[in-house]
Formats: structure tokens, sequence, C-alpha cells
């Protein structure tokens, strides 16, 4: 474990080449080690996300949390960039998968790089780690209870974006998957649909579960938050980067 | 969950956003999702807001589903008091 870490804001160049803000946390020691590529949630580039970014660089990992919404509202507060992706439709596939590939090159290309690099999403970032484990060179992927992975809408729901049921044949890396029992987005259900096809395609995954334990169970400034659930999620998520990252 | 579900409407009418400055208010967003700020783990958010003055040209507000079936009802009662050549 580090016993010094550095953060800071940094540019790093995303789809189609645009620079891009970027939250880059890292321990101080030389050495070579992974990288980890944070895609935050809906709500944005926010404190909770650059605090979970910080603990990668604790657990021994360079990690940077790319902004998602930098090119809808440049400088301004994670909250209003927020509101401003979302009346504008949200954050894009094609422009997420360019973003992400942009991270992940950036952490290769650190002197402290040891080639490897995962991604980890949260709530809406969930099935954009997914979305990126089946088109990018990454080593390993982790989804914290992303919706629409699988499932069908429902009727009426005006969504945005489509399932990723179509791109789970091409997943690339083993995937983690981390959720609640008493998440309806996604419910137990999709959880098993999305284990079923991973299992009928030969796919390396690992799911947890977790009982008392509903969306966003990692939130520690909401009231989603389980103490429970989060403490074992994030040992699995450390184990699994170790296997994965070289640890 | 992330619900993506947007809803949005123009406006005409004004909002006191940062700094205590009233601005014209031309869009509001409506959507029911995490909120930022209440203590709940989902809530109707409406983003008064001027895009053409910049992101923070914004009033948010976070509300309870009951909150915010509570305003609607406010709304109509208020709307339905007034005469009626003043509101059509």
């Amino acid at each position: 474990m580090p016993h010094a870490l550095t953060a800071r804001t940094v540019r790093i160049s995303g789809d189609n080449d645009d620079q891009i803000e970027a939250y880059l946390a890292h321990p101080e020691e030389p050495g070579l080690r992974g990288g980890v590529v944070v895609v935050h949630h809906m709500p944005g580039y926010d404190r909770a996300t650059k605090e979970i970014t910080r603990r990668f660089a604790e657990l021994g990992y360079d990690a940077v949390m790319p902004n998602l919404h930098y090119r809808d509202a440049p400088d301004a507060a994670p909250d209003d960039a927020a509101a401003v992706s979302r009346a504008n439709g949200g954050v894009p596939d094609a422009r997420l998968l360019g973003d992400v590939a942009g991270a992940a090159a950036f952490l290769r290309s650190l002197s402290t790089s040891n080639g490897k690099a995962a991604v980890i999403g949260y709530c809406s970032g969930g099935r954009q780690s997914v979305l990126a484990a089946c088109n990018l060179d990454l080593d390993a992927a982790v989804d914290c209870y992303g919706a629409f992975v699988v499932g069908t809408p429902p009727e009426g729901f005006p969504l945005q974006v489509g399932n990723l049921v179509d791109q789970l044949p091409n997943l690339r890396c083993p995937l983690l998957g981390l959720f609640g029992n008493e998440d309806s987005y996604p419910s137990p259900e999709q959880v098993d649909e999305l284990e079923q096809i991973l299992r009928d395609n030969g796919k390396s995954y690992e799911f947890h579960r977790y009982d008392d334990a509903g969306h966003a169970f990692f939130a520690v400034d909401r009231p989603a938050y389980r103490v429970a659930a989060a403490n074992d999620g994030w040992e699995q998520i450390a184990r699994f980067c170790a296997t994965h990252l070289g640890g | 969950m992330c619900t993506y579900a947007t809803s949005k409407a123009s406006m005409t009418g004004s909002a006191k956003g940062p700094g205590g400055a009233w601005f014209a208010v031309t869009d509001a967003t409506v959507y029911f999702d995490h909120p930022v700020h209440a203590m709940a783990e989902h809530t109707l958010n409406i983003d008064f807001a001027a895009p053409a003055r910049g992101p923070s040209a914004r009033v948010a507000v976070e509300l309870t589903a009951e909150s915010a079936r509570a305003l609607i009802s406010a709304i109509e009662s208020a709307l339905a008091a007034a005469p009626v050549a003043l509101t059509t």
C-alpha cells in the first residue's frame, strides 16, 4: 500500500482527439503498476467519484477519471455540467468509447505503467464499463449496478440508450459485476439474464449480489449507501484488480 | 436507477439564480432520477435554465415524488383560482 498519493486535474486526448478534462490519482512511489479508468455516474464528475479515483491510487494503481460532460459544459460545476449533458441527450456511446480509449492510452503512457488497464463504472457508468469492455483493449472491467446492459425498458419509457445484448458476445476481458438484490434496474432477473448470456458465450465473469442493498450502494453521500455491501464490494474489486492488473 | 428519461419544455418566465441574480428562463428539464442533494434515493428533478447564458444559469429543484405531486396540485389550484382571461 502506498504511503503517499498525488491527485490533480489533467488534460487527456479523448474521442476525436478532443482535449478533455480528467482527474488523475496515483501513488508517489516509483515502480510499475496497472491503471484503472473510472467512469463516473450520470450526476457527473463529482467529489464522490473523485474520492473513488483516489481510493484506486491508495490501492496501488494509477487511476484516471475522464470528465464525460466536459464538452457539454467546459469548466462548469459538475452538477451544472450533468444537467446540460442530460438536456443534450446524455453521453453518446461512440464518444464514451473514444474517451475511455483515450483514458486507457493515457494510463499506459505513464512511466509507471505495466501496460495493463481496467475500467470500472457506477450506475450509468456500469453499463458504459461493459460497453468499453466489449469494444476496447482492456485487461479487466467492473460493472457496478449498471442499468440496461440487458433488459427491455418499460413500455413508454423514452430511453435514449439501448441495451448491450448484441455486443456481449464480443466481451474482450474478465468482468466483475456487483449488484444489489433490491435494485430494479438492473433487477435480479436482469442480472440472471446477463449471467446466462456470459455463460453461454464462454466469457470470464464473476458476480456478487448483495441482500439489503439496492442501486448505488457504494455512494457514501447518498441514502442508498450500504456499508456491508460496499465494504465487501471494495474487497472484491481489490482482489479482482490484483489478479488482472498484476497487483 | 438512472432513468435517462428526460422531458423538456420551453419556458417564458424568470428565475432567481446563482448570486441572487434574476434571469430569463427559456427551458425546463424534468426527470426522475438520483438527486444531487436531497436525502432520497430518487427525486423528481427540475432544472429551470437559460442555456444561452451558460451552464450555471440554472435553478435546480429536487422533490420527492409526493412533493412533486403536491406541487402539481398547488399549481393547478393557483391557476384555477385566477380569472380565465388572465391564464389563457
